[in-house]
């Protein structure tokens, strides 16, 4: 079995490849130079990779590759873009391509806060002008990484049924293919506001799902780690058992709706593992129990993972992968029990994707 | 009216490998007007130097005959006979 591992940084792409999951072959730069907040492996036919790009310099893309990166196909034209007079595309955080029963579609969120949708696998996107236009979103406002839609997640089933989620404004949710959307935070806390629990501005960092509970969500959130069991019409805590209830990732096991994975952040005002622990935190009880996996981890780890630098492959016995914001990536070949280092020195790490090869 | 637009290496790869580009623009001939003729033809160029409002790229600088254009007036620099566009991205980044 081939698993490759895709790694988005702010200076380029690095693809690691591994047989055993432990030792790993590195090669890059792709797309020197270029930030890469968003990847994803489509794999709902033959493999394909697809990179959110962005240059400093000349702006923002969406590039794919059919062959792992030994060849990139950027359309001449903007892939993305606004068709509005008052925004502009700033990057692309997150490419996410929908249920297999959807070939074709691919959903991409914006900064600014926008999502756009494609049917041509990637190449082109259409505006999806229903969020733009929520009587919400002039109140809508800029995280310490800018004003984005960086987590969406379609429905398993329901093609009309979407979730995303945004930094700042929490979580919203259409039923209706993206006409209509309705803010969906009740229970997540906002403790930067002079009341707490409003109806949306949440800073909501990460939300995942399995596709087998299509009604549970879990969401780590800028302070507060959270599950609904309702769709999202309600959240309740999971920080217990937690060190902190700060972080950016939250992953789902690929084959367990009950397994989740975190990588804790003491605090807003201190970004690093507790005492300096690069510690993953699984739970096996959908965030009831939870439990430090540390072996192979350093300590004196005094960085950051980051919302998408968080992942899992879909091996019977999963890997699960982050990278950090000092430029390490570590693999897990058995659920988190153990792990090894995949790269070291690279820039920072934003994005993290993996994929199993089809033989 | 004919001016010449240079273009740096890196964004040669749009330009099918040219260095420069002979532009012929139309009256009255601006910065943006020539950006418009470059952009029919090669729209990959086009991206990389405007957004999809047609505003200038922050970091990417246009020279007219030597001067910076947001030293003039923006896209709207007029242009002489004979013009010469250098496009430089500008000192960016860590």
């Amino acid at each position: 079995m081939t698993v490759v591992v895709a790694i988005g940084t702010r200076k380029g792409l690095w693809l690691a490849r591994s047989e055993d999951r432990v030792t790993w072959e590195v090669d890059g730069p792709h797309h020197a130079m270029q930030e890469v907040y968003a990847v994803a492996f489509d794999t709902r036919g033959p493999l394909r990779l697809l990179t959110g790009v962005s240059s400093p310099h000349f702006g923002p893309g969406v590039s794919i590759s059919d062959d792992l990166g030994v060849t990139w196909e950027e359309s001449a034209s903007p892939p993305i873009a606004f068709p509005v007079e008052d925004a502009s595309l700033e990057r692309v955080w997150q490419l996410q391509p929908a249920p297999a029963s959807q070939p074709g579609v691919v959903w991409a969120g914006t900064q600014p806060s926008a999502l756009f949708r494609s049917s041509d696998g990637g190449r082109s996107f259409e505006f999806v002008e229903g969020l733009w236009n929520h009587p919400h979103r002039p109140e809508w406002s800029a995280g310490f990484g800018g004003q984005a839609v960086h987590t969406i997640v379609p429905d398993p089933v329901d093609p009309d049924r979407l979730l995303v989620a945004m930094s700042t404004g929490g979580v919203y949710r259409t039923a209706d293919g993206g006409k209509s959307w309705e803010a969906r935070n009740k229970g997540i806390k906002a403790y930067f506001f002079p009341d707490p629990w409003p109806e949306f501005g949440q800073c909501v960092h990460k939300v995942a799902q399995h596709p087998s509970e299509p009604s549970r969500f879990y969401a780590q959130n800028h302070h507060g780690v959270y599950r609904s069991d309702d769709g999202g019409d309600t959240w309740q805590s999971i920080a217990d058992g937690l060190p902190t209830d700060f972080g950016f990732a939250m992953v789902v096991h690929p084959h367990d709706p009950d397994t989740i994975f975190t990588f804790p952040i003491e605090a807003d005002g201190r970004r690093f593992p507790p005492e300096g622990k690069c510690r993953v935190y699984r739970s096996r009880d959908a965030g009831a129990t939870w439990q430090a996996l540390g072996a192979g981890l350093p300590d004196n780890f005094w960085t950051a993972v980051m919302r998408d630098a968080m992942c899992t492959d879909t091996a019977p016995t999963p890997g699960v992968y982050f990278g950090s914001r000092s430029g390490e990536v570590y693999a897990s070949p058995d659920e988190g029990e153990t792990w090894h280092q995949v790269a070291a020195h690279l820039p920072d790490v934003m994005s993290v994707r993996a994929a199993v090869v089809p033989a | 009216m004919k001016v010449t637009v240079l273009i740096p290496g890196v964004l040669r790869t749009a330009t099918d490998g040219a260095s420069h580009l002979d532009v012929d623009v139309p009256e009255p001939a601006t910065l943006g007007a020539a950006l418009d003729v470059l952009a029919a033809t090669y729209p990959g160029l086009d991206r990389r130097l405007r957004d999809e409002r047609s505003a200038l790229r922050r970091y990417v600088n246009f020279y007219v005959n030597g001067e910076e254009c947001r030293r003039l007036s923006g896209p709207a620099t007029p242009l002489p006979a004979g013009a010469e566009i250098q496009i430089l991205p500008s000192v960016a980044g860590g």
